[in-house]
């Protein structure tokens, strides 16, 4: 019986690390979606397929054209910020008068095009890149190196945003549009630069993201489906738009599905989540760290 | 008024009689198709008309289709009991999510998003018990034994689906018809204009917004397990998730929104436009249709919002009077 119950403590700590481990990826891409979100009021239902496109970046950048991992890693970020402006410019900019369900489905169309095209241009094959880092194991516990890097890249990328936000000129006025954008216009800010920026640094978060998930997980076109509702969930939890929110419930909704993977699946794990989703609105109806309007 | 009932009864009666003159198998089938997605369609833009965006009904006709199947390979329910049952389910998942949405004022991005991930989650529970749902391999009804068809809501030929789902279709467009001749169509207009002035001028702003989410949710409910039994094989792909959720929205904002017939042109134009793909391109059309709906989706919501059939009559309403009062 006593060894029955250290055997049990050791996997629930595990499963708790690994928690924590894979919080640090869904604060990364919570943070995306809430920089864009908060300063031009879209929410990005496509955000999960740039993440897939990253990652088939990545993955013809280290496989087909073999360049290192680290090599490729900032191209992809590129890419992906690129995508993320282009998609400003095209999609989001034409509407930014019309109401705001407009935008989002919108978006909802690129989502059906992203896919589509991944699907047409890369067919519909699991694909990784073939690095298998090595496991670290601390007593009788593993884990994985690749969470251990896409945690600590993930923070880094997170302090890497709050820092050009509050030490540099774009990034405050960045958070001033985001307070009002009427009166920025009139203090000689040019928000559609702004938001072209703002745009482009989203993109290249969801390109970290990419960098780091690919290291994890198999690439597919329908990859984004198995994380982008958990995403979007955080946001509304944690306050569209509110970064600590934000970065608070990832670690929350981590735990739920890493603890409810040990008992069952992972996809009950999503589902426990959802449950717990609900239950919360609840209780804290506009999110946990809610300033009411 | 008089002569558009009248082009409405010749409308019907031509629908009608179509399969007794014409019984192309194909044809008919891609008709059938356009009616059960019609319905579907129509149940959802009875919401989306108020401005209440849901991406959840793809997890409504998931519900619809996969309890309808699961009850009668399993527990040998009918589905002349299992539809009802299934609906009922949609409906208590509808409540459970809706309610909390509609009583602390979760409206715009945030309803879009817990809707989006509701379908997200119906789809992952369906893979997750694989071992009865068959997962993402999709799942099949068993085959009735021979003469016992109507029970099981099983039919070989095209025709009696035909008017089976002919009469959901007009169903459906009665539903959206009352709706929009009742009370509640000005109290939700007032709720999607502005929800506290709504409120204070004595509009029940969350019983209101649940009645309608509730009806547009055993509508879609409803079309899934009609499409299952139609179909007889069901996956997780075609009938719940995401993608089935924005194919909802593409069909209805492509063929218009506030106008009752809106959803079906858009049905209409969504599976030509698949079929033909299809026929065109072989297996490589995989994709390719998605490609097209998402590019004319984009399309559409930037440059005509009002979808085909709405800008149309739009047109003709203002052609009579060219120089043009607002």
């Amino acid at each position: 019986m006593q060894a029955f119950l250290d055997i049990f403590d050791i996997y629930l700590l595990e499963a708790v690390v690994n928690g924590i481990l894979l919080g640090g990826v869904l604060a990364l891409l919570a943070l995306g979606l809430n920089l864009i979100f908060g300063v031009i009021d879209v929410t990005w239902i496509c955000y999960a397929e740039l993440v897939m496109i990253g990652m088939y970046g990545m993955y013809y950048m280290v496989q087909v054209f073999g360049l290192p991992y680290w090599v490729a890693a900032p191209f992809a970020i590129l890419l992906v910020a690129a995508l993320g402006a282009a998609l400003h410019y095209i999609v989001i900019a034409p509407l930014l008068t019309a109401p705001p369900i407009n935008q989002l489905l919108a978006t909802g169309g690129v989502l059906f095009i992203l896919q589509s095209f991944a699907t047409v241009a890369f067919g519909i094959d699991f694909r990784n890149l073939g690095i298998r880092l090595p496991v670290l194991a601390i007593g009788e516990m593993h884990f994985s190196y690749s969470r251990l890097l896409a945690f600590a890249a993930a923070l880094v990328g997170m302090l890497a945003i709050y820092f050009f936000m509050k030490r540099t000129y774009t990034g405050t006025a960045i958070r001033a549009v985001a307070q009002d954008r009427q009166i920025m216009s009139l203090m000689g800010v040019d928000t559609k630069r702004i938001y072209l920026i703002t745009s482009a640094l989203g993109g290249a978060l969801a390109g970290l993201a990419a960098c780091l998930l690919v290291l994890q997980y198999d690439v597919h076109p329908f990859v984004g489906l198995s994380f982008g509702p958990i995403t979007f969930l955080i946001c509304v939890l944690g306050g569209l738009g509110n970064f600590v929110g934000g970065f608070i419930a990832a670690f929350v909704f981590a735990q739920i599905i890493s603890l409810g993977g040990l008992f069952s699946d992972l996809e009950w794990g999503y589902v426990l989540a959802f449950a717990f989703f609900i239950v919360m609105m609840f209780i804290r109806p506009a999110g946990l760290f809610a300033r009411r309007s | 008024m008089n002569s558009r009932y009248i082009a409405w009864a010749i409308g019907l009666a031509a629908l009608v009689a179509l399969p007794f003159v014409y019984r192309e198998p194909y044809h008919l089938h891609i008709l059938v198709l356009i009616l059960i997605w019609s319905f579907a369609y129509t149940a959802w833009s009875i919401m989306g008309r108020f401005g209440l965006v849901s991406l959840g009904h793809g997890g409504f006709m998931g519900v619809g289709a996969y309890v309808t199947a699961l009850l009668w390979n399993h527990l040998g329910v009918s589905p002349w009991i299992g539809i009802p049952i299934s609906m009922v389910a949609a409906g208590i998942l509808a409540l459970v999510v809706a309610y909390p949405c509609f009583r602390f004022r979760i409206t715009g991005h945030y309803f879009v998003l817990v809707t989006l991930a509701l379908s997200g989650i119906v789809l992952q529970v369906i893979t997750a018990t694989r071992d009865y749902t068959g997962g993402s391999l999709g799942y099949t009804p068993n085959r009735a034994r021979s003469g016992s068809g109507l029970m099981a809501l099983q039919f070989d030929d095209k025709i009696t689906w035909y008017l089976i789902a002919l009469g959901v279709w007009v169903l459906g467009l009665l539903i959206w018809r009352w709706v929009d001749r009742s009370m509640s169509r000005y109290a939700m207009e007032a709720i999607s204009e502005d929800e506290d002035a709504a409120g204070a001028a004595g509009v029940n702003v969350t019983a209101e917004k649940l009645k309608i989410t509730l009806i547009s949710a055993l509508m879609t409910a409803l079309a899934g397990a009609l499409y299952c039994q139609y179909q007889m094989f069901i996956s997780p792909d075609t009938v719940s998730g995401i993608a089935v959720s924005l194919q909802m929205v593409f069909a209805v904002i492509v063929g218009g929104l506030y106008v009752s017939l809106g959803p079906t042109v858009g049905a209409i134009i969504t599976i030509l436009l698949a079929e033909v793909l299809r026929i065109g391109f072989g297996t490589k059309a995989v994709g390719w249709d998605n490609l097209v709906y998402g590019v004319l989706l984009v399309i559409f919501i930037i440059f005509l919002p009002k979808g085909i059939l709405g800008s149309v009559l739009d047109r003709l309403k203002t052609q009579p009077k060219p120089s043009g009062t607002k």
